[in-house]
């Protein structure tokens, strides 16, 4: 399998007719306290339901941001702890696989990778619901819409305007806010600009990190704070070796937090 | 009391001459049996379409369960009519001609249930036709439906002489002249059923090879198409004449009498045997590669059967015991004679291939991949189940109305002369 892909070339920014962006995160998990504030921002801008008394359900309760809890396994005083949190990766593929994992599977082509973004879609109206991208994925992304969507009362006035809410029995994830983008392009545009300023296209994850762990912007672009981040030798990306190329950068300077994230350990369900 | 004796009249008219049928109350008591499971069916189907796929044991681990693997089962199971059809107009077996018609008979039920269970799997079914619509030529599941519709059309043609071959619409002359010309056409019908059937069947274990952010599931190969692809239509062939077998078998012992004769059940049981047998070495080869390719990737193989009840337990089953035994069975000329051993071997044999297809789907997806995923293991709950075994009623239903109008067993006067 291929190493690093998006590792820093500017020539890259300027490919095809118009300008193209490589939208993605680096995440420092030596920063990241496990507060969940990011997986809450993300609910509330992107209009994801819940039910009563589904806290602790993970299997059935969607969330397009999931903050994971490992350990090193070790018994104290050695025992560590790391907090993982996990968008959608928003993978490429690897030049021989041509394709993100979950975007060739879909029959309806109710999902897409741009190319001009880097963005992975879904459009909602679209997807029947077979959940074959969510078998293709390995990062469980994405999730299904089990349930009609429901707020309490009254909070249905707070919904984002911006995000349309899903119907029951569609596949959805996370865009990385993808309306932002939408928002900011339109302000550029009406000021005269082509360019989308680092600063007016955030993820709600991002602003809302109150350690500041997450940074979020253009892979290829030499100006943005992700481009040198993600060549940090500390960094390393989610199941490198599966070729998913993902868009979603890690840092840690713990070697047990890297080796968990990159590859398959085997040692699962031996505690 | 007349309008009984009115239908038990009409009823009489049209079974086929020569043959006995159990009496109309007979048979309506055994129709009426299957109606109770059947109906216990129809209210898990309209709870999923109505209360939404929350009320199965579906979830976002395992968004593949029961419904898929019985899809890809009974697709594989229903490989028995393509064959059949493929060794009868095409090889040109014609001792086959006296399988062949019910081997069409239950490859309609599988495909039609596939239809069905795929219908109640997806969460907008009313969007079905999106698959047709806004087609992913890069899909394998947009191949395996495309594929599956047109089969289920050509199975339908093979189907529909069968009907007009009825006594009282035989008679007269359009369905007759009808019914002659579409059996002189059965061998192009016959080799684009091979056609069709070959890709979906490929194409359904493309399904899970292509899955590269799944290790267990992902297998390299020939230029688009994984190593499963190839040993799904393998071993679809290996076992649909089997399934042939189990269902006359379970026909016969219901009707009391032989349908078929022994030569042309064992001419399906060897060409079965020498399909598992060769199935079982390329199945063998495939996975000392995967276990290569994956330990490559960073899944080491004992990953794959660290978690209960996904041991390795799971490999000697399948392949051991769901698989050289029944190949042993069906390639010995001896034990095939033996019904008991060869009903046996064709037990396993299909319960080979529905485990295959189980662990193809959702062990894929309850292998963790990522270091920190918790294994969590699945069972599909009682909706899904009567979901899924409405389909076994409804077959029986068709079996059984089939078998009481349709001349389907050619040899069945001869075997039971009165």
């Amino acid at each position: 399998m291929k190493e690093v892909h998006h590792k820093g070339h500017g020539n890259e920014h300027h490919k095809g007719h118009g300008r193209t962006y490589k939208y993605g995160m680096v995440i420092d998990l030596d920063k990241c306290t496990g507060c969940g504030a990011c997986m809450v921002a993300c609910m509330a801008e992107n209009n994801l339901p819940f039910r009563k008394d589904n806290t602790n359900d993970r299997l059935t309760q969607n969330f397009w941001m999931r903050v994971y809890k490992i350990s090193n396994g070790r018994p104290f005083p050695d025992s560590e702890i790391c907090y993982i949190p996990r968008p959608c990766q928003h993978c490429e593929g690897y030049d021989h696989h041509h394709h993100t994992p979950c975007v060739s599977v879909c029959p309806a082509t109710a999902t897409d990778y741009s190319h001009e973004t880097g963005i992975v879609s879904q459009i909602y109206t679209r997807c029947f619901g077979c959940r074959y991208c969510m078998a293709a994925c390995p990062y469980h992304v994405r999730v299904f819409n089990w349930w009609d969507p429901k707020w309490p009362k009254g909070m249905n006035k707070y919904l984002n305007p911006d995000v349309s809410v899903r119907m029951r029995g569609v596949v959805e994830k996370c865009s990385f806010c993808y309306h932002r983008l939408q928002r900011a392009r339109n302000k550029a545009y009406v000021e005269g600009r082509r360019e989308v300023h680092e600063d007016e296209y955030q993820t709600a994850c991002t602003q809302a990190c109150p350690a500041g762990a997450v940074t979020f912007g253009d892979l290829i672009n030499p100006k943005h704070k992700v481009y040198k981040l993600k060549d940090s030798p500390y960094a390393f990306r989610l199941l490198e070796k599966l070729g998913t190329n993902p868009k979603v950068y890690y840092v840690s300077t713990k070697d047990w937090v890297r080796k968990a994230g990159k590859v398959f350990l085997g040692n699962e369900g031996r505690g | 009391m007349r309008f009984f004796a009115k239908f038990s009249e009409l009823d009489s008219a049209l079974i086929p001459k020569g043959v006995k049928r159990c009496s109309f109350q007979c048979f309506l008591v055994w129709i009426g049996i299957l109606h109770i499971p059947l109906m216990v069916g129809v209210v898990a189907t309209l709870m999923c379409w109505g209360l939404a796929l929350n009320v199965t044991y579906l979830n976002n681990n395992f968004p593949f369960g029961l419904w898929i693997a019985a899809d890809l089962g009974v697709i594989a199971l229903g490989a028995g009519a393509f064959f059949t059809g493929f060794l009868r107009y095409i090889v040109k077996i014609d001792e086959l001609k006296n399988i062949v018609n019910f081997a069409v008979v239950v490859g309609v039920i599988c495909y039609a249930a596939a239809q069905g269970i795929l219908g109640v799997d997806i969460g907008q079914p009313l969007r079905g036709w999106f698959i047709f619509w806004h087609a992913n030529v890069h899909s394998m599941l947009t191949e395996v439906a495309f594929c599956i519709t047109c089969y289920f059309m050509v199975l339908c043609i093979e189907y529909f002489p069968l009907i007009l071959e009825n006594r009282r619409i035989y008679k007269f002359g359009f369905p007759h002249g009808v019914a002659h010309h579409l059996h002189e056409t059965m061998p192009t019908i016959a080799a684009i059923g091979v056609f069709l059937s070959f890709f979906h069947q490929g194409s359904l274990g493309g399904v899970p090879g292509v899955l590269y952010g799944r290790p267990f599931a992902f297998r390299e190969g020939f230029l688009v198409w994984p190593w499963t692809f190839f040993l799904f239509i393998l071993s679809a062939i290996a076992c649909g004449p089997c399934f042939t077998i189990l269902i006359t078998w379970i026909t016969e012992k219901f009707a009391r009498k032989r349908l078929v004769k022994r030569n042309v059940i064992d001419i399906l049981a060897k060409i079965s045997g020498r399909m598992l047998a060769l199935y079982l070495i390329l199945k063998t080869i495939d996975t000392l590669y995967w276990v290569k390719v994956a330990g490559d990737v960073g899944s080491p193989f004992r990953s794959f059967y660290a978690n209960q009840p996904y041991g390795y337990w799971v490999l000697v089953m399948e392949l051991g015991i769901l698989g050289v035994i029944p190949a042993i069975i069906l390639l010995s000329t001896k034990a095939r004679q033996n019904e008991n051993l060869l009903i046996l071997a064709c037990l396993l044999n299909c319960a080979g291939i529905f485990m295959n297809r189980w662990i193809m789907t959702v062990q894929t997806l309850a292998v963790p991949v990522m270091s920190f995923d918790k294994f969590i293991s699945y069972h599909p709950n009682w909706v899904e189940y009567a979901s899924t075994l409405l389909w076994l009623w409804l077959g029986a239903i068709f079996i059984s109305l089939t078998y009481r109008y349709l001349p389907i067993f050619p040899q069945e006067k001869e075997l039971n002369p009165y």
